[in-house]
């Protein structure tokens, strides 16, 4: 019952994952890009977290909390980026 | 090391303090302090003589790597002795002559005396040497003490081009040769001449014995300006005329007849030898007295002279070696022509050397050497004529100088040809007596034009450069000394004939218990070879007298035939066909490189994998599929095609992202957290690091999609194709089962950690996470000093 429910939990999640894909391709603009990046990112923190279900391991706590570590530094980034275009200002600039 | 050893090496002890001499006693002529060298050798070869006449010889060894079977044996034996007498002799008068001959105040006279010194030596070492790799060290030190006497002065193009066309065409049969003496020692085992010799019935039918002989002769060839290796001679004229009547006439040059003379016993069974040598020196000879007809210089005239009579040499080398396949009772019928070769070996050495020394006083003291402007120097230098008379009438073969003795005997050789019925010789034998004959005819010819067009008819004096007088008396001795010696062979040839030429014609020709007693008589009767002397003297006067009405033959003919110009337009073919050929494949564009590298690839790995049969599909082996890793498999594939079809650089850089983590799900799936954590953060960090790059390139108004080219895309669907055929190939030949129960069962018994990657990383295999470390290291300290260090820019290098 729970492996029928983690798989199509998974299938779900991936489906949405190519969606999001389709999104980061096809753009039109670069902050829907990013959007969906961290979309995808946050699904992959599910779909590890599902697969770690379906090894049974606690294994891959760190990989899930890094991903969500990631997507809000890469976002962050990204967004500052598209702001200033510059993402680490060198104000000391010697 | 015994004393002959010394006296080998002594040259180049010598070289060693001639620059000394030089600079502590520049008043003295450095010459003087170089030749009691040669008179002392000289003297001490002398010694020898009674030894060789007996037909003995003595050998002496001096341990050099003896590992490798090469010591420094020095053998002196009748050949040996006969050529260390000649380089020692000849250059004691050549050093006296240089001492007069170049001025100690214009001339830099150190480097003149050490690279003579190093030839010396040089050349003793090639005739005395019983091992063939120090024969061969001794070879190679001639070539390049040559091109250095040839290139003395420098700063001429002539001298330079000299030099180096002499060094290209010398060292090529230098390497040819030691391609034979490695096909030797394959052979027989040794490198020792002696015992070659004395095995070398057995590697007569050998499979390398024919390339062996090759080999050898390519050597002897360049070495002895044979056609069409002579080109080199004429050129090396540009040396100052001491050097040339050294190296160009008595020594060096007959560096190839010693070899074929030495290498003789082994070689000679063979019907090759015979006609090689004896066909492309009787070619030589002919082509060599037909080229000199037409020069105008002094020293092109004797250039090409010598490499005549280094043809006749060898093809009288080359006929002497059929008479070891009659095995009849009057053994020395044959082996006329080998003493011939001898006898004129000598005979050249002594009158080309004096003919050179002349050619130089003329030069010396009229600035001169061009025939066309000389004339008429016969009342001014009569000495000097005097001397070219007895020199050039030698040379023509005309009596009473020993020129006409060697020439009778090499007319008699070559008549006896006619009588060989082995290796065809009864078919074409009959060119060698014409040949011969016809050739000798043109040796008359510039013999005369020699002598008579620089010492006779109208003087010249307003094409001149010097008011022309006699030369100084130091400057006469040499060529007097050589021109008596010309008369004394002349008169008396036996005092040479039982010390000097028995003994050498039996170490080119050892017959068990057969004792050479040659002796040369004046007067055979009246046999064809006396007719065929009167013949050339008839038509050589009269061709010389008429000269001017047949010279126009040489105007359109030999132009044609030069092989010079082989020469020029093949080496600098070869340069613009390199250089075509290297910018055609070396063009700069990395991409072109990349082509090569996965074609020869994708050629070699597939090629290996079919026709070696090597692939092996065996599906035994493998787990189940499960639906998630087909799921990530195709999100990474769409990736990554969708990268090559997309426009913009930015939606390369987020898909290429994608495929990454993409990687670390896989990891995931695999159970792999380690590598999942490792490779979420590092793709990360190299997306950025592409976002970084990306925002710095240069602003591309539209930014297109990749070009499309078909062999792209043949050679990554290759390298794809390759690489999944190797993978399924290698999976299905597992041979072993894997190490890694090992690192389970001991990587918390031995190791004291429960997380095996990490156990193995720093433990069991920490050696190479310590060079990984390093690597990082590397490359941070790499990007710092790339953006800090601007070489050239505008800011000054803060590391100063």
């Amino acid at each position: 019952m729970l492996n029928t429910v983690v798989l199509s939990a998974i299938l779900i999640i991936s489906a949405a994952t190519i969606g999001l894909i389709y999104r980061v391709i096809k753009g039109p603009t670069t902050p829907d890009r990013v959007v969906a990046l961290d979309a995808i990112g946050i699904n992959l923190v599910a779909i590890v977290a599902l697969i770690s279900i379906a090894l049974n391991t606690s294994a891959f706590v760190e990989v899930i909390l890094l991903i969500g570590i990631l997507a809000f530094i890469g976002t962050v980034a990204f967004s500052k980026y598209l702001e200033k275009g510059v993402i680490i200002e060198n104000e000391r600039d010697r | 090391m015994s004393l002959l050893h010394l006296a080998i090496i002594s040259p180049f002890l010598l070289a060693i303090l001639v620059p000394i001499a030089y600079k502590l006693f520049r008043q003295i002529h450095t010459g003087w302090f170089v030749l009691p060298l040669p008179i002392l050798l000289f003297s001490y070869f002398i010694s020898y003589l009674s030894i060789t006449s007996d037909q003995q010889s003595v050998t002496k060894s001096f341990s050099w790597i003896p590992a490798l079977g090469i010591d420094f044996a020095a053998k002196v034996d009748g050949l040996g002795l006969l050529f260390a007498l000649l380089i020692s002799g000849i250059g004691s008068l050549v050093v006296l002559y240089s001492i007069y001959y170049l001025d100690k105040n214009k001339e830099q006279l150190n480097t003149f005396y050490v690279y003579l010194l190093l030839f010396m030596g040089a050349m003793l070492g090639v005739v005395l040497s019983d091992n063939l790799i120090v024969l061969y060290t001794f070879w190679e030190f001639t070539s390049f003490s040559s091109f250095l006497l040839i290139g003395y002065w420098y700063h001429r193009e002539k001298s330079r081009y000299g030099a180096q066309k002499s060094m290209i065409i010398t060292v090529f049969g230098g390497l040819s040769m030691l391609g034979g003496i490695i096909l030797l020692y394959l052979m027989t085992g040794t490198f020792s001449i002696s015992e070659i010799i004395a095995g070398s019935d057995e590697i007569f039918s050998h499979s390398l014995f024919v390339p062996a002989l090759l080999c050898f002769l390519i050597g002897a060839f360049t070495k002895s300006a044979q056609f069409p290796f002579h080109i080199w001679l004429p050129d090396a004229m540009e040396a100052p005329t001491p050097v040339s009547a050294y190296l160009h006439s008595a020594t060096m040059v007959k560096a190839g007849i010693y070899l074929v003379a030495r290498m003789s016993p082994v070689f000679a069974e063979h019907s090759l030898w015979l006609w090689l040598i004896a066909g492309f020196g009787i070619t030589t000879l002919f082509w060599g007295s037909f080229s000199a007809v037409k020069q105008t210089d002094l020293k092109a005239i004797l250039a090409f002279s010598t490499v005549s009579q280094l043809g006749m040499i060898m093809s009288l080398l080359g006929i002497g070696a059929a008479a070891l396949h009659f095995e009849t009772v009057d053994d020395s019928y044959f082996t006329v022509a080998t003493t011939a070769a001898v006898f004129h070996l000598i005979n050249h050495a002594t009158f080309k050397g004096s003919l050179f020394m002349v050619a130089g006083i003329v030069d010396h003291e009229t600035g001169t050497r061009d025939i066309r402007k000389l004339g008429g120097l016969m009342n001014f230098m009569p000495i000097t004529f005097t001397l070219a008379v007895i020199g050039t009438f030698s040379m023509a073969g005309l009596p009473p100088f020993n020129g006409f003795l060697s020439k009778e005997m090499f007319f008699t050789g070559m008549v006896r040809v006619l009588e060989m019925d082995i290796f065809n010789l009864d078919t074409w034998g009959f060119l060698f007596p014409v040949l011969a004959w016809v050739a000798s005819v043109f040796t008359f010819i510039y013999s005369m034009i020699l002598v008579f067009k620089t010492f006779t008819g109208k003087f010249q004096p307003e094409q001149l450069e010097k008011k022309p007088h006699e030369a100084p008396i130091g400057m006469l001795i040499s060529p007097i000394i050589l021109a008596s010696l010309v008369i004394i062979i002349g008169f008396f040839p036996n005092i040479i004939a039982n010390t000097l030429i028995s003994p050498a014609q039996a170490a080119i020709m050892p017959v068990e218990g057969y004792v050479y007693d040659t002796h040369i008589y004046f007067w055979h009767g009246f046999t064809p070879e006396l007719f065929m002397t009167l013949g050339v003297i008839t038509l050589g006067i009269l061709l010389f007298v008429t000269l001017p009405k047949w010279r126009r033959v040489y105007d359109f003919l030999p132009e044609k035939l030069a092989l010079n110009r082989f020469y020029d337009s093949g080496l600098s073919g070869i340069q613009h066909v390199a250089h075509k050929f290297t910018k055609w494949y070396m063009n700069g564009s990395i991409r072109n490189y990349l082509v090569y590298i996965f074609t020869f690839f994708i050629i070699t790995l597939l090629s290996v994998l079919f026709l070696k049969g090597a692939f092996k599909f065996d599906a035994s082996n493998v787990s189940a599929i499960r639906f998630s890793e087909i799921v990530l498999a195709l999100v990474i594939a769409i990736g990554a095609i969708t990268i090559m079809f997309v426009k913009s650089r930015l939606t390369s850089i987020i898909l290429l992202g994608a495929v990454g983590y993409t990687v670390a799900l896989f990891f995931v799936l695999f159970r792999a957290p380690d590598l999942a954590l490792t490779q979420l953060v590092i793709e990360t960090i190299s997306v950025a690091l592409f976002l970084l790059c990306f925002y710095h390139l240069p602003q591309i108004k539209d930014e297109e999609r990749m070009p499309f080219k078909a062999t792209n895309a043949v050679i990554s669907i290759g390298v794809g194709l390759v690489i999944t055929l190797i993978a399924f190939s290698a999976h299905s030949n597992k041979l072993f089962d894997s190490i890694s129960q090992y690192y389970i069962d001991n990587t918390y018994e031995k190791a004291a950690g429960k997380n095996m990657v990490n156990v193995i990383l720093v433990d069991f295999r920490g050696f190479d996470t310590m060079f990984e470390i390093t690597v990082l290291a590397i490359a941070a300290l790499g990007i710092f000093g790339m953006i800090k260090l601007r070489l050239g820019g505008g800011k000054k290098n803060e590391n100063k």
